[in-house]
């Protein structure tokens, strides 16, 4: 394929012209950024669709911004044509006071447990997911710790402080 | 023809006591004491590289068996000495707590290495800052990991204890009150 970027661009433009935000070229990897809304869509279009046959979604993760007013939170995707072997990156973002967006289990099964994944470190709900529940850390746990407004260290220590630790 | 030397073969002294013809009288406490100290059954609960220097200190070269201990014992029922080697995540605290409750008395708990004692380098909101916040710790292993050798000195230290603790320990007011700390009967 001459230009993966154009040639998927081309495609999303075609039927999705409203909810692509931005494209880009990161490295090795053609990014779009792509609305809330349209991301269940997008994805299906990417697996669907014979010129593109994105089948595998190799993986996702939660993004959190807090500077980015309106748009704190976000789910990074990572999908693969294994045949033809290309690989595409999608991102989209939404307000921290909303963080809900569809489930992608419909399309790919290994998303299930990523997900929980997701709302387990970010707090992000995934509207149609068959368990979501937290995944990795105990169930007890009453905050998401991979927000960046919660400290990374343990609370509950008294004895060890900055200067141990020449901060 | 030159004189075949034996190796001195060094067994386990007895216990103080009297002595005589066709005799040996001691307390039942010294005597069972020193039974327990050599014959400890550990239960390795292995997380992490503690548990791969553990398994060097098994084998052949530095082999724990020499102080008794090379039985290990996969059922906490049957064990008399938990080892925890490794980080504990928060996760893993009540399992860990679950296997202590399930040995039986008397039993010995020896934390291995920087993780289990402390936490180690891993200040952070997953990890259990060291064991000793969810079960009573006897004996303490420095070290990132600790070398096969100051494992041994770590379970000669356990076996100090096992050979001097009474064999009523579990009935001392200092034991229950202990416990009771932790929140176990």
């Amino acid at each position: 394929m001459e230009n993966l970027l154009t040639h998927i661009q081309e495609k999303l433009n075609a039927k999705f012209a409203e909810a692509i935000v931005s494209a880009s070229q990161e490295k090795d990897f053609p990014v779009f950024t792509v609305k809330r809304e349209s991301i269940h869509e997008v994805l299906a279009f990417l697996r669907d669709e014979k010129d593109l046959g994105f089948g595998f979604l190799t993986t996702m993760c939660g993004l959190n911004y807090p500077d980015n007013k309106g748009k704190e939170l976000g789910v990074m995707y990572q999908l693969h044509n294994l045949p033809k072997n290309l690989r595409v990156r999608l991102k989209t973002f939404f307000p921290v006071n909303d963080p809900t967006i569809a489930t992608v289990t419909d399309l790919f099964l290994t998303a299930n447990w990523m997900e929980r994944q997701e709302y387990d470190f970010y707090g992000i709900i995934f509207k149609g997911h068959p368990n979501l529940k937290r995944i990795l850390n105990m169930d007890e746990m009453t905050y998401h710790p991979m927000r960046k407004e919660y400290p990374l260290e343990d609370g509950t220590r008294e004895d060890k402080n900055d200067t141990m630790f020449g901060r | 023809m030159t004189e075949l030397v034996k190796p001195k073969i060094e067994i386990v002294p007895s216990p103080a006591g009297h002595e005589g013809p066709g005799f040996f009288a001691t307390s039942l406490d010294k005597a069972v004491g020193m039974a327990r100290k050599n014959s400890l059954w550990p239960l390795p609960f292995a997380t992490s590289c503690c548990g791969i220097e553990f398994m060097a200190t098994m084998a052949s070269h530095y082999d724990l068996g020499r102080f008794g201990a090379e039985r290990l014992s996969f059922s906490p029922r049957q064990a008399d000495l938990l080892m925890v080697m490794g980080t504990i995540a928060k996760k893993m605290g009540p399992i860990l707590r679950q296997v202590y409750e399930q040995m039986a008395e008397p039993k010995w708990v020896l934390s291995m290495g920087a993780c289990a004692s402390s936490g180690g380098i891993f200040d952070t909101y997953s990890v259990l800052q060291g064991i000793d916040r969810i079960i009573p710790v006897d004996v303490y292993i420095p070290g990132c990991p600790p070398r096969p050798e100051q494992v041994l000195d770590g379970i000669l230290q356990i076996q100090k204890l096992a050979a001097s603790e009474s064999i009523r320990r579990r009935d001392t007011d200092e034991y229950k009150e202990m416990l009771e700390k932790y929140g176990m009967e």
